[in-house]
């Protein structure tokens, strides 16, 4: 370990690329001119499930300055690369339509007049099939995780009282407010270059590789300015990239594909929506005997990454709570709406939701303080959690919760007569990095050069989405180097560089690509003692021994350290219109070491706020199969006036294996302030909801239902 | 037509009906100026038209013939950041920076205003461009940080 005094890491430093944010000098992919590049658009279903009868191309149009890609141009295999090979490219003439807004054809023109004009000549007809259209009419099934500890069948006669509840959960969109977007770029060698605006470099090239037949080579990614992800710019910029790709090479010329807003929100993935079912078993004194927990995810018409979004909701479900019987089933459904995927919490904000809003429940039925029997339940050093995972170090559920209820101040009744206020508070643990073995099979590598001017480079394929790679890499760089943050730069996040140190998801870039970047660094300080610049070496994760983890049993370490948060939220609930307004909002947040203490509150603030609009009014109605809210105007998110001064306090207690002590947290406050939002309703109007988003209908239907 | 864009006079020859957020994007080749949604709802295309804050999306570039243009690259002097835009990177405003050039130019009004600001000022003030990764905590700092 480095012993010299930190003179970067800690401390807030510049962002990297702040100077070019503030002055538009950041080229984002849409601002990348491209001289003599085409517009692409993507033809899309209008059903939700069917079969295509027939694709008509209107004769009487002029097609000669258009390019038109089917499947039927595909090179390679027509699938999305992802977990499982259920996702076409494009739906082919005579193939199924699993959900609307089904990629079915490509076009390209020089100008978007044509382009319109072209998309407006195309006949669809389709074999219409009933779809299915929720959770409780599926029948179908992606995957299935069932965790069991202890025995809850025979721990039910232990129990002096049982509370049973059933939650639900609604979609929400990422809405980063740059929407999804691609330019490809043929070139003669048979390669194609892709830009765009992406979290993951390498599962885009991957994709292409499989779709257009290309060597590792000849499939190029890089990575433009990114305009915010949250999840959205996981797995779908995969898609957007390879249509890009084909009408690219067809049209033998490079293509921008850019989404509108409109197409963004009624194509792209969303968060899960669930159905979560609690049984919590408890003694008199509040002894917590069992929990049986039922989840159902709706992943929508393919499998994306539902399977693991799955496994981190039923991994997390018992909350962050010590229980000798668990028993966790959990299901994921198919449906005919647009698939769901990866959003920050990655399924933990739905199961924890239920699990937080039990407490409650259940020390309402006993007649005690909530906050007294989180004390007495919460997971601590040594304790165990659901797969048997012993908690050995850096566990901060007592710290964050001393530290958010140290710092809220008295409510205060509101002065407004229409207006009830109230205080809710939750305690949530999320896991840092990938599940189970996931580390282990991914392997991420970086590489890191000393070179022969004194500096320094860090390659990796780690995105900077606004969550702060950049700098933080290079703070841990200079830190391990003993150098300044002036002597070390980064490589571009360019597949053609930079080796694949994994996606940049799970709460994992801090934690482990940025340990790999820091033991790098240190080893490079060691030989350079011997060797003389240049030189360069490759890290990649190795799995500790102490890390013991079985796939089919989901026993053993779920994740290598955990993030802990307490969240208070304030209220305040109109009586006569139903409208919720968070007022305040504290969060104490474990994360280890704050690497970059401003960029961390920012982090955290921002996926607060992210949780009050899902918790109140982040609504998506479905309306045959489509959203119904498929636009700005009427799909909200808070502004700054709808947002409560968010107050972050951070709670420094180290994880020996994160860089400098520091653990994963960008997913973690997201998890928090729903159940809390939810608690504090409650306080203030003594009813409870069961289902967010906690719209001014539920509210008062429920006020009226009393 | 002619307009006065970032203190300089410039001339374009286009339809009139054509997107301000279009002239000045492809025609100017000023990229800084961003389209988040299309129709007025986000403020990521806000620019300053005779030093008030408009979304470029829902303007003609008609509308502009002889009067003054404010793009984000016109904030910096020469090269010199503005205290605001010095505000924004100390007080971590920009995370992913989409939403940031309009939030700095609807931000520079405010901070123009003779009056005290308070924070809810702030928020009613920059309530029109909206931000996915800050929770506009650091936004609101970095503003109030520079008022008066």
């Amino acid at each position: 370990m480095c012993t010299a005094p930190l003179t970067a890491v800690g401390r807030s430093v510049p962002r990297r690329e702040g100077a070019d944010k503030v002055t538009g000098r950041a080229r984002y992919t849409d601002d990348i001119a491209v001289p003599g590049a085409w517009y692409g658009r993507t033809i899309r279903s209008t059903i939700a499930r069917g079969a295509i009868r027939s694709l008509t191309l209107d004769p009487a149009f002029d097609w000669s300055r258009v390019v038109v890609v089917s499947a039927d141009d595909i090179p390679g295999e027509n699938v999305v690369q992802l977990i499982r090979d259920d996702q076409p490219v494009l739906a082919p003439n005579g193939g199924e339509i699993r959900h609307k807004e089904e990629p079915i054809l490509l076009l390209a023109a020089p100008d978007r007049a044509t382009l319109e004009d072209a998309a407006s000549h195309i006949h669809i007809e389709y074999e219409l099939a009933t779809p299915v259209s929720d959770i409780g009419s599926a029948t179908e099934v992606f995957s299935t995780v069932d965790i069991a500890k202890g025995d809850v069948a025979s721990a039910q006669r232990e129990a002096d009282l049982v509370v049973e509840r059933e939650f639900r959960v609604g979609l929400q969109e990422q809405l980063y407010i740059e929407p999804q977007g691609a330019i490809a770029f043929p070139e003669a060698d048979g390669t194609i270059r892709v830009i765009g605006s992406l979290q993951c470099p390498y599962y885009v090239h991957r994709a292409l590789k499989r779709a257009l037949k290309l060597s590792d080579q000849q499939a190029v990614v890089v990575q433009a300015e990114t305009g915010g992800g949250f999840g959205g710019k996981e797995e779908y910029p995969s898609i957007v990239a390879v249509h890009a790709a084909l009408l690219a090479r067809k049209a033998g010329r490079p293509v921008r594909l850019i989404y509108d807003r409109h197409e963004d929100l009624a194509a792209t993935t969303k968060r899960h929506p669930g159905v979560i079912r609690h049984r919590t078993g408890v003694k008199e004194d509040g002894t917590l005997v069992f929990q049986d927990i039922e989840i159902v995810l709706d992943g929508g018409a393919y499998c994306t990454l539902t399977p693991v979004v799955l496994s981190r909701a039923a991994i997390h479900a018992a909350g962050a709570y010590s229980c000798p019987n668990v028993r966790i089933r959990a299901r994921a459904v198919a449906t005919n709406t647009p698939p769901n995927g990866a959003f920050r919490g990655f399924g933990a904000p739905q199961s924890l939701f239920a699990a937080e809003l039990m407490v409650e429940h259940v020390a309402e039925r006993l007649g005690v303080s909530s906050v007294d029997l989180r004390r007495k339940w919460m997971l601590r050093l040594g304790d165990t959690t659901a797969t048997g995972q012993v908690l050995s170090e850096s566990v901060g559920s007592e710290l964050v919760l001393d530290a958010a209820l140290k710092n809220a101040p008295a409510v205060r009744p509101s002065d407004r007569p229409t207006v009830r206020r109230g205080r809710g508070l939750s305690l949530v643990f999320h896991g840092s990095g990938f599940t189970g073995s996931g580390e282990k099979k991914l392997q991420g590598t970086i590489a890191f050069e000393a070179l022969a001017d004194g500096t320094f480079r860090i390659l990796t394929a780690s995105t900077e989405i606004g969550q702060g790679t950049k700098t933080i890499f290079c703070q841990l760089a200079a830190d391990a180097l003993g150098v300044g943050m002036d002597k070390v730069d980064l490589a571009p996040q360019d597949t053609s560089l930079v080796p694949d140190s994994g996606p940049t998801v799970a709460s994992r870039t801090a934690m482990i690509v940025g340990r790999l970047v820091q033991d790098a660094a240190t080893e490079v300080k060691e030989r350079l003692k011997r060797e003389k610049a240049p030189l360069r070496v490759e890290k990649s994760y190795i799995q500790p021994d102490s890390i013991h983890w079985d796939e089919t049993t989901y026993r053993g370490d779920a994740y290598p350290v955990y993030a802990w948060a307490c969240t208070i939220a304030d209220v305040d609930v109109d009586m006569t219109t139903g409208e919720v307004r968070v007022s305040d909002l504290i969060t104490a947040v474990d994360c280890g070491k704050a690497l970059h203490p401003v960029m961390a509150e920012g982090q955290i603030e921002g996926g607060c706020l992210q949780a009050v609009g899902w918790a109140t009014i982040e609504e998506i109605k479905m309306q045959d199969g489509g959203y119904q809210n498929d636009r700005l105007a009427t799909y909200l998110i808070p502004t700054a006036l709808d947002a409560p001064r968010i107050r972050t306090i951070l709670v420094e207690n180290p994880y020996s294996r994160g860089p400098f002590g520091a653990k994963g947290i960008g997913e973690l406050p997201m998890d928090g302030p729903a159940p809390a939002i939810i608690a504090a309703i409650h306080d203030a109007t003594g009813v409870w909801l069961d289902e967010i988003p906690a719209t001014p209908e539920k509210v008062l239907a429920a006020c009226a239902s009393r | 037509m002619r307009f006065t864009l970032n203190g300089r006079t410039v001339s374009l020859d286009v339809v009139g009906t054509r997107r301000l957020l279009d002239a000045l994007r492809e025609d100017l080749h000023l990229t800084g100026t961003k389209e988040g949604c299309g129709e007025g709802e986000c403020g990521a295309c806000s620019v300053l038209i005779d030093g008030e804050v408009v979304d470029s999306c829902l303007i003609a570039v008609g509308q502009v013939e002889g009067r003054e243009v404010t793009t984000v690259e016109g904030l910096a002097d020469g090269g010199r950041l503005t205290a605001l835009q010095q505000a924004f990177i100390e007080h971590g405003a920009a995370q992913c920076g989409i939403c940031t050039p309009g939030m700095l130019l609807a931000a520079h009004v405010l901070v123009q205003q003779s009056r005290q600001l308070t924070a809810d000022d702030v928020r009613e003030g920059l309530a029109g461009n909206l931000c996915r990764c800050t929770g506009y905590t650091k936004i609101i700092d970095a503003v109030l940080s520079c008022t008066k």
